[in-house]
């Protein structure tokens, strides 16, 4: 019943789409055979059955479970380097990088700014489950279950220290582009993390029972390629740039990751004060112990009153300068432009036509329509700009806020927020071997 | 654990503000996007309707050749002695010869091939791995044919990005996501789903 009702579908669009040739006279009849001539049918190949997205979906739950278990419980960095390599193998050339948490921000904006998307459940698990994962455990996604942290953490070979005010700088890129990314996939504009993911053309590289040939993937992705490249030349010297300082999902997990119920630790019971860890990290994410403040309390007291003034006319001006910008943002907008371009054809400012202004004249829908429909994108993005400004600004104030919170803290610890979870420091800790050393005399004896 | 603390300090108390709220967001969006959810997959498909042959199937597909190919609706197609999917514009075709030279043919990689059926009658089939999907036939199909000729995304190739790189590029909004379960747009009724 089903395949008939969608045959006489089939059969009512070969009627429309013959129609236009039909005006224009020329259309040759349907040929007749004499010779029992049996036309061919086609076949057209079916694309990956649904059933593989709960096995993708399953995959990365187990992947955090383990994950977590290895970082929290087992505390075993060699343990957790074989994760992340399955991970990058399952997740990165098996799947080619698509569909990742990463690019799900997108498709969640999306589907909470246009109701007529449908998400795709998968997708909007992955979405979710890391971050669920990472109000109990932290970023153990970021540590061993994300492909693109994978990618970067085995090609770290010469760790630099970042010096903290560019640490801090640059984090905050992080904010702006999981804003900016909100916003250009909230109003349909474009998927811009997925445009510039430098590392999926790298994944693609390894056609693992693919079809393609190794050379199809190179040529066809030269420029991201590129891209990607140079982000891992960056990631000899400087530990996994991409997640800290761009990633938009990592700039989400940091916010989470702060209010985790469970944390890695550096140490399996007491911090000793050692300083034996202290470089022992490649993304300085381990905090020093930090004596009470010296100055007089009312020095803290008074910048940090100025600086709760401030954020609000900080996020007021980000507000205006972001409604500004809007109808700028705007134009990366398909129908944005072309309704631009068809306004300045139709008033004869401009000579000849556009593959797309050509295309919206076939359709003979009004231009009017084309106008209102850009008129109200346009609308929206002042609104969303105004949106993206005051959160950049509110993220540049919560940042000076909490740089200009003095915290006393005892014992060496790894930040809630900028730590991945990899397990680096473990072993540099003496206590850490301590309960080693005890742990393989029991299963000795 | 010898020291247990007095209440709550300020620090832990935040921490726990902090991971209630953010259940709150997880759970709030998924009860507000899982009811409008679909189970399947969706992927990427041209609608034939709308594709106007720019040729940026072939040039803006991260693959190299383009996932997106030629298909031929058989029932549809006219079995034309000259078809203009096949011919360059303004050449004569060979008469009852069925391989036309290549600077006859239209078609850049030579992936249409003509064979002779009967009178006037000619076959023409797609060689797909020849095919790069840049629709100079289909234009030349579409202005003066039947129209039997179109381009699809082949699933055996897409890999189904989450931003697709031509759906970025297509001037006519062709590019749309349809359901896993119908991956295809097809023109004519003949060809298998």
């Amino acid at each position: 019943m089903k395949r008939r009702v969608l045959l006489a579908v089939l059969a009512l669009l070969t009627v429309s789409a013959a129609l236009p040739a039909a005006e224009r006279g020329a259309q040759p009849p349907p040929a007749q055979f004499e010779s029992g001539y049996e036309r061919p049918t086609v076949e057209n190949p079916e694309p990956r059955a649904d059933a593989f997205d709960y096995v993708d979906v399953a995959v990365l739950a187990v992947a955090l479970a383990l994950a977590s278990w290895l970082a929290l419980r087992v505390r075993s960095r060699a343990w957790i380097f074989v994760v992340m390599l399955g991970a990058l193998a399952y997740f990165g050339f098996w799947r080619g990088g698509c569909v990742c948490p990463i690019g799900a921000i997108q498709n969640v904006a999306l589907a909470l700014g246009d109701s007529t998307y449908a998400i795709p459940l998968a997708v909007l698990a992955f979405f979710l489950l890391p971050l669920v994962a990472a109000l109990f455990f932290g970023r153990a996604f970021c540590g061993a279950v994300c492909p693109l942290g994978a990618v970067q953490d085995v090609v770290l070979l010469r760790p630099v220290k970042v010096p903290a005010w560019l640490e801090h700088a640059l984090g905050l890129l992080a904010y702006v582009y999981l804003g900016a990314a909100v916003l250009f996939a909230a109003t349909g504009a474009a998927f811009v993390i997925c445009r510039y993911d430098p590392f999926v053309s790298i994944f693609r590289l390894v056609p693992l029972f693919r079809s393609e040939s190794l050379m199809d993937a190179v040529r066809g992705s030269m420029t991201m390629l590129i891209l990607g490249a140079s982000f891992l030349v960056i990631g000899l010297f400087v530990g996994r740039p991409y997640c800290r300082y761009l990633c938009p999902y990592g700039a989400v997990l940091r916010i989470f990751s702060r209010a985790s119920r469970w944390h890695v630790a550096i140490t399996p019971d007491e911090c000793v004060e050692c300083r034996l860890c202290e470089d022992a990290c490649p993304f300085g994410a381990i905090r020093n112990p930090a004596p009470p403040p010296a100055g007089p309390r009312t020095t803290g007291k008074g910048r940090l009153a100025a600086l709760v003034v401030a954020l609000p006319i900080l996020v007021g001006l980000g507000a205006g300068l972001g409604t500004r910008a809007g109808p700028a943002m705007a134009q990366v907008h398909d129908t944005v432009r072309l309704a631009d371009r068809v306004r300045l054809e139709q008033e004869g400012k401009v000579e000849g036509t556009t593959n797309a202004s050509d295309a919206f004249y076939t359709t003979r829908r009004p231009a009017e329509e084309l106008y209102r429909e850009a008129a109200g994108i346009v609308g929206d993005f002042v609104w969303g700009g105004g949106a993206l400004g005051a959160w950049v600004g509110l993220v540049l104030g919560a940042k000076l806020i909490h740089l200009s919170v003095r915290r006393t803290r005892t014992d060496y610890e790894p930040d809630r927020a900028t730590c991945l979870a990899c397990g680096r420091c473990f072993a540099y800790c003496p206590k850490e071997q301590a309960r080693r050393a005890k742990k393989n005399t029991q299963e000795d004896g | 654990m010898a020291k247990e603390e007095k209440g709550l300090s300020r620090r832990e108390l935040l921490r726990r503000l902090g991971m209630g709220t953010g259940l709150v967001a997880v759970a709030g969006t998924a009860a507000a996007l899982a009811g409008r959810s679909r189970r399947g997959d969706t992927v990427w498909q041209i609608d034939p309707a709308k594709c106007i042959q720019c040729g940026n199937c072939a040039t803006y597909c991260v693959l190299e050749p383009s996932a997106v190919k030629c298909v031929h609706a058989f029932i549809l197609c006219g079995y034309c002695e000259l078809c203009f999917g096949h011919f360059q514009p303004g050449v004569e075709p060979p008469r009852t010869l069925d391989v036309a030279g290549a600077e006859s043919q239209l078609c850049p990689t030579g992936a249409i091939k003509r064979r002779w059926i009967e009178g006037p009658l000619y076959e023409y089939t797609i060689d797909e791995p020849l095919c790069i999907g840049c629709g100079k036939c289909v234009k030349g199909c579409t202005l003066h044919g039947n129209g039997s000729l179109f381009l699809q995304v082949r699933h055996d190739r897409c890999l189904n990005c989450n931003e697709c790189s031509i759906a970025a590029a297509c001037p006519s909004g062709a590019y749309t996501r349809v359901p896993a379960d119908k991956p295809y747009l097809l023109k004519g009724k003949d060809t298998k789903r």
